[in-house]
């Protein structure tokens, strides 16, 4: 098990958001999580990534047999926890490929690696770039500044493939996408797959589906787990929209 | 009779010590001259040292600075030997390089030369001395009637300095780089005077450094006069790196004829207590300035900008872009005055100060102020005070980068915006290096100096590196 989320509850300022999530994640597995606004979705990839602002009030989430939420931000990522920003951060003046020679190397550093020469790092770089079918320029300029929505996204994937985690969580990555942009990101993230890693994808269209085909698919509504299935659940989710989940619920 | 024993600088003191040393100080003198360091000894008699009940000083407090003695320097010290002090391992005369010493000017050989175009640069006693039409024309001039304190008392006791007169239509092919060092056994208290001359549609890149070389305390007081000719252009650059006893006054003023350009770049990088007076007046139209500034401030360091600019003239354009990074008990100020006059229509003026404070002990006070008296005018000024972004700072640490780098990165990139505008390519690159290690707490004060020293207990020897500048 790469993965163990049980009963997992977390709030902000006080607010309860997550009540009592579990989730297990295997390597090599694709798992989509489904659900309308506001029901916590970008809640669980914080919490799983370990945003300091949320506060975990119960349950427990096991990663690579160990207790994940014992670790800082940095620690998890380099453990392999990758999180694609549903809002990519600017930053202006830090340029994407200082960015990524650092990130690479801390991480490197972390698993006793030694730091990759500049050589090596821009071969890798390009290598990656080409992969995820990142064709203008970006790599020069600051790290999201005046970047297109698409962009950003594009961006996101580019930095996945350059840390090659072992659990990627890729929150709502398809929102605001056009079609093309949306098959550059999951291609990117198909040709990342392995039987090792796993990834996690939050979306709240099945389109993204259409691309990226997921192991599992669950829904999320108010907090918890309502619902999981297979493939399927996602075209039923299509067809009968987030008022059948609602109703279910209240019913 | 050479300079005072060590004491606590005061009014009465320096009054005095002017009355006692007069015969020596003004030996070189034109009689204007003669006649300007009366009037200033006078006008200093009057106000005295400023204090924090001045508005121009109400956030710098010189106590401490006040509170330590210093040897006012008057003479150079006796038995000064430039041969052995200030090595310089260059050919000299086509080189750009220009040292003081304690405010003196100090060469290999010349003191002042004239170079095959027309330039005319070296120590302003010396061209006293040599071209005393030429220097009578501008020193003095600049300064604004009824100057500060510090300026009146330049004017009395300064006797050297750094002179550069670059001719009509002539462009330096290089950058001149004056190298000011503070080196004594004893804290001194020193006032240097700097003359630079640019004739029409010349040229000049200017890198002005302040440097101290060990832990003595100092205190300088340095006046710099720049006159731009007509559709000059100067970019210039002013690197302080002082040790924590020094303090430092310096007063720059920049007199712009008709579509001059100046970009003029302050980068602050350590000094006990610095502060930088830097007023512009434009005398014609279409002139442009863009002044730039940069400290990065810990410890009780205190830095104070004081930027005036004089719109005198129609159709300029000013601009101001002042960023910091203060930490720990770091102090700093800014205070912008634009001032737009009737007359200048169709001005141009920005200002903008931004400040990140580190630490809920530092603090900084900005005023940006603009003072207009005319209605066909673009002007805009700003100021923030913040942390460094949460955000990014997350998102930084989700890739894998420690707290540590993640908070340098983004300091360095909140920097980059004032590095990115140095022109010269090598020495953008040994600031941004500088910056670096300033950052990271591992810059040297002599470090930002280009003379590379011996081991500190060998005789002080400077080789000065050309490639690094």
């Amino acid at each position: 098990m790469l993965l163990s989320i049980k009963n997992l509850h977390a709030s902000i300022n006080g607010k309860e958001i997550l009540k009592g999530i579990d989730l297990d994640v295997n390597h090599g597995e694709v798992h989509a999580i489904m659900g309308p606004n506001g029901t916590g979705k970008s809640t669980l990839a914080s919490v799983i990534a370990g945003r300091e602002v949320f506060d975990v009030t119960a349950g427990e989430v096991i990663y690579k047999n160990r207790n994940l939420l014992k670790l800082s931000v940095e620690e998890r990522a380099r453990e392999g926890i990758f999180l694609g920003f549903q809002y990519p951060v600017e930053i202006p003046g830090v340029s994407i490929t200082n960015f990524m020679r650092t990130a690479v190397n801390e991480v490197r550093k972390f698993k006793g690696l030694d730091a990759l020469s500049g050589g090596a790092f821009l071969k890798l770089m390009d290598e990656k770039k080409k992969l995820v079918e990142l064709t203008s320029n970006l790599a020069n300029r600051s790290v999201n500044e005046g970047f297109s929505g698409g962009e950003k996204k594009k961006n996101e994937i580019f930095q996945m493939a350059m840390l090659e985690p072992m659990l990627a969580i890729l929150d709502e990555t398809d929102s605001g996408l056009d079609i093309d942009a949306l098959r550059v990101v999951a291609n990117g993230v198909n040709k990342l797959r392995t039987k090792e890693n796993a990834f996690v994808v939050i979306t709240h269209y099945q389109r993204l589906l259409d691309y990226i085909v997921p192991d599992f698919v669950h829904v999320l509504f108010e907090g918890r787990i309502v619902k999981s299935g297979n493939r399927e659940l996602a075209l039923e989710l299509e067809e009968k929209g987030y008022d059948w989940i609602r109703k279910e619920q209240e019913g | 009779m050479q300079s005072a024993v060590r004491n606590k600088l005061s009014k009465e003191l320096l009054t005095g010590l002017y009355g006692q040393y007069r015969n020596a100080i003004t030996f070189n003198d034109f009689p204007a001259l003669k006649a300007a360091r009366d009037n200033a000894i006078r006008s200093f008699e009057e106000n005295g040292f400023p204090t924090t009940r001045l508005e121009a000083w109400k956030n710098t407090d010189l106590k401490e600075s006040f509170s330590k003695e210093y040897k006012v320097v008057v003479n150079p010290e006796p038995g000064l030997d430039v041969q052995k002090v200030f090595l310089c391992n260059i050919p000299h005369l086509d080189t750009a390089i220009m040292g003081q010493l304690n405010g003196w000017y100090v060469s290999k050989d010349v003191p002042l030369m004239k170079l095959g175009n027309g330039i005319i640069m070296g120590s302003l006693a010396e061209a006293m001395k040599q071209y005393p039409e030429l220097v009578e024309a501008h020193l003095g001039k600049y300064t604004a009637p009824g100057s500060d304190a510090f300026t009146s008392l330049n004017t009395a006791f300064s006797q050297d300095g750094v002179f550069i007169y670059v001719p009509d239509e002539v462009k330096s092919p290089k950058p001149v780089q004056i190298i000011n060092v503070i080196h004594s056994d004893d804290s001194l208290f020193l006032q240097s005077r700097n003359l630079i001359v640019m004739g029409k549609n010349s040229r000049l890149s200017l890198v002005h450094c302040d440097d101290s070389y060990n832990q003595q305390p100092s205190f300088s007081n340095v006046v710099t006069e720049i006159r731009m000719g007509e559709a000059a252009f100067m970019d210039h650059y002013k690197l302080q790196n002082l040790n924590n006893s020094s303090t430092l006054v310096s007063s720059s003023f920049f007199e712009m004829e008709a579509c001059a350009r100046l970009e003029s770049h302050y980068i602050s990088l350590n000094g006990g207590l610095l502060r930088n007076n830097i007023r512009l007046r434009f005398n014609g139209p279409h002139a442009i300035a863009n002044i730039y500034g940069l400290y990065l401030m810990d410890r009780k360091q205190h830095i104070d900008n004081q930027v005036f600019i004089d719109h005198a003239s129609p159709d300029c354009v000013s601009s101001e872009l002042f960023k910091g990074i203060l930490d720990e008990h770091a102090s700093g100020v800014f205070n912008g005055h634009v001032l737009v006059q009737r007359n200048a229509q169709r001005t141009n003026a920005y200002q903008s100060n931004r400040n990140i404070l580190l630490t809920d002990t530092a603090k900084v006070n900005s005023k940006p102020f603009l003072e207009i008296y005319n209605d066909d005018v673009k002007c805009s000024h700003g100021s923030t005070t913040g942390q460094l972004d949460q955000d990014a700072m997350y998102y930084l640490r989700q890739r894998g980068i420690g707290e540590d780098s993640a908070r340098m990165l983004l300091m360095y990139a909140y920097a980059d915006e004032v590095i990115s505008k140095i022109a010269i390519d090598p020495l953008k690159y040994r600031i941004e290096d500088m910056i670096k290690k300033r950052l990271q707490g591992e810059l040297q004060i002599c470090e930002a100096c280009v003379l590379h020293c011996n081991t500190p207990e060998n005789p002080v020897e400077f080789v000065i590196d050309m490639s690094k500048i």
